[in-house]
């Protein structure tokens, strides 16, 4: 009922190698973070506009559509989805909208946490 | 300056103070310094703040010391990493002293001790000056590098800006309230910036490393003494990382320090037990060290010469994103014990 | 002095010291797996309580977001981040971090100038990026279908 425990295997596994890769390009090519989730969110938009994230989705679920490719992936559909239904203007629409809540999710809480928190000194 | 600069009649530190974060005083040093807060934020709201209050704190702690007031001080030499030096401004030199703000990076403690050496040599109607510089690792991580609560892994060759300040307060040696005991300054020798070519912002020690083999050799070369003339020559802030390399640039070029040096960024924290990688950096590094740690043995006679050479690594974001490398500066004075009377 | 700038450069490669590549990629393979493993927890949780698929996987996003915000706030997300590294970065907890910390580090600048200001200096790239890509490939797309 609560999915297939392979499910959750392929999430694991899938979604670690997914972490893995980019932890070998920030420690073996010296590339900043800022540049690393730039690299996969074009990536999934990649993924979705040749049509391989879905199947990817599929068959890792949360282990492909949880790291940024997801969120890629996810404005690619949308992009697709609005381009047929309105047309060229959905290229501009459909990637927000397909993005929003995750991003409306981020600045509220974002706005939430700065309201009741305070920024702590750094420990090494 | 292609000369040493000597002083006819030295300059005494007369009296010192260090203060330091939580960070610092679970270092190895931290029985030494004069003040710690525990949480770094010296009772202020903000991080800016909280390095202003640092800085007023050392220089009040190094007054109280000497038993005078802020109206004794005749010109404050301060300085810090924030832009246009607002710890320093804000900090010390509110209370009405007339200041010179500095901005030499991490080497402004060994830039403002040169100046006021040269200011106090330069003009006998100065009786009284002091030196303060700090650095806060939150309004410097603010300002330079990414947000406190942001989550990054540090690359293993970065150094950890300290949250420390340190306050000397300086006279003509020949001043009757200067105790017999206190450190002199004999002679001086500004930094050249020099482009280490180094682009990578997380390896600071690299970058100033050049600066400061520079500064030594040219000292030798141009004063004719040796390492042996000296019992320790300590530098700023260049970590294990930079530290390394200044001694593999010196032998090349034929100087051998002889196990004679030191590095404060090196001593303020213990590598096994707090992870901050390649060292301690920033403005208070080298003072906080400066004043607890050397200053206290030349006092006591445990050391009788010391060079000391603040580094600093002119470094800034916008120039470092547009492919500029960082150029290193490393100015240096010659630190005597009071007790043998400053002869060699 | 004698300075070779180009050997130097070299010599300073050299001897950098290295990160620890195998032990940064372990638990970055941990915690990037754990955090999608919980991923699909709450996914799974979600269908079962009736969303339909596509509201499901947003509010997993949503979770993580507000999870990861949290840590954020409460100062622990960094010190996890140290030893996750890519573990937390690449997951979308890495996106909320990217938003959440500097909105609560500017919060001293004000509302408006620091927050609303600052709110994307990390993670705006990431957007920016998606936005682009996302429209080029709507363009492409959209002439596609015309032709076919």
């Amino acid at each position: 009922m609560l999915g297939a425990p392979l499910d959750y295997l392929l999430a694991f596994l899938v979604g670690g190698l997914v972490c893995l890769l980019a932890q070998l390009l920030i420690d073996l090519t010296k590339m900043t973070p800022a540049r690393i989730l730039v690299v996969y969110v074009v990536l999934g938009v990649a993924l979705g506009a040749v049509g391989l994230f879905e199947p990817l989705a599929d068959f890792a679920g949360c282990g492909i559509t949880v790291p940024l490719i997801g969120f890629g992936g996810n404005v690619a559909r949308g992009v697709r989805e609005a381009v047929s239904e309105t047309g060229l203007l959905g290229a501009l629409t459909g990637g927000l909208s397909a993005a929003s809540g995750g991003t409306a999710a981020a600045l509220c809480f974002g706005y939430l946490v700065a309201l009741f928190c305070h920024s702590k000194p750094k420990c090494p | 300056m292609r000369t040493v600069i000597r002083f006819p009649v030295p300059v005494s530190i007369y009296a010192r103070a260090s203060a330091v974060g939580g960070t610092e005083s679970d270092g190895p040093l931290g029985a030494l310094f004069d003040f710690h807060d525990e949480t770094d934020r010296f009772g202020a709201d903000t991080w800016e703040q909280s390095e202003e209050s640092l800085s007023r704190t050392v220089l009040n702690l190094a007054l109280a010391r000497a038993g005078e007031s802020q109206d004794a001080i005749d010109l404050l030499f301060a300085g810090d990493l924030q832009n246009q030096c607002v710890a320093s401004s804000g900090g010390c030199a509110a209370a009405g002293i007339p200041y010179c703000g500095l901005y030499g990076a991490c080497s402004t403690s060994g830039e403002g001790l040169l100046l006021a050496s040269l200011a106090l040599s330069a003009s006998p109607a100065l009786s009284r000056a002091a030196v303060v510089t700090t650095s806060h690792n939150a309004a410097a991580e603010r300002q330079f590098r990414l947000p406190l609560e942001y989550g990054g892994q540090r690359s293993p060759t970065a150094q950890w800006t300290a949250t420390a300040g340190g306050a000397f307060l300086l006279c003509h040696a020949s001043e009757p309230f200067s105790p017999p005991s206190a450190p002199r300054i004999t002679a001086c020798l500004p930094g050249a910036a020099l482009d280490s070519g180094v682009t990578d912002g997380a390896n600071m020690g690299a970058a100033m490393a050049p600066a400061a083999a520079d500064t030594i050799l040219r000292y030798f070369s141009l004063s004719g003494e040796s390492p042996s003339d000296f019992d320790r020559i300590v530098t700023g802030d260049l970590g294990a990382e930079g530290s390394a390399l200044l001694l593999e640039l010196l032998r090349e070029n034929g100087l051998d320090l002889q196990g004679r040096h030191r590095d404060c960024g090196v001593l303020l924290f213990d590598p096994l037990k707090t992870d901050v990688h390649a060292g301690g950096s920033g403005c208070g590094c080298s003072a906080s060290v400066l004043a607890s740690l050397f200053l206290p043995a030349l006092e006591r006679g445990e050391l009788n010469r010391i060079l000391f050479l603040a580094t600093g690594a002119l470094m800034s974001p916008s120039c470092l994103l547009q492919g500029e490398s960082i150029r290193g500066i490393a100015p240096l004075v010659v630190l005597e014990s009071g007790k043998t009377g400053g002869e060699k | 002095m004698n300075f070779d700038r180009r050997r130097y450069l070299e010599r300073v490669k050299e001897r950098e010291s290295k990160s620890p590549v195998v032990k940064n990629c372990f638990f970055a393979y941990l915690f990037g797996g754990g955090i999608c493993t919980l991923g699909q927890l709450l996914l799974s949780l979600y269908l079962f309580a009736g969303l339909s698929e596509r509201d499901a996987g947003t509010l997993v996003a949503v979770t993580l977001i507000f999870l990861s915000a949290l840590l954020t706030g409460i100062g622990v997300f960094d010190s996890i981040a140290r030893i996750a590294g890519a573990g937390t970065l690449v997951p979308v907890t890495g996106f909320a971090n990217a938003v959440v910390s500097p909105a609560l580090d500017n919060k001293s600048e004000g509302l408006v100038m620091g927050v609303g200001a600052k709110i994307f200096t990390v993670a705006g790239p990431v957007l920016l990026y998606a936005v682009l890509s996302g429209a080029l490939y709507g363009v492409i797309h959209y002439v596609v279908a015309l032709f076919s």
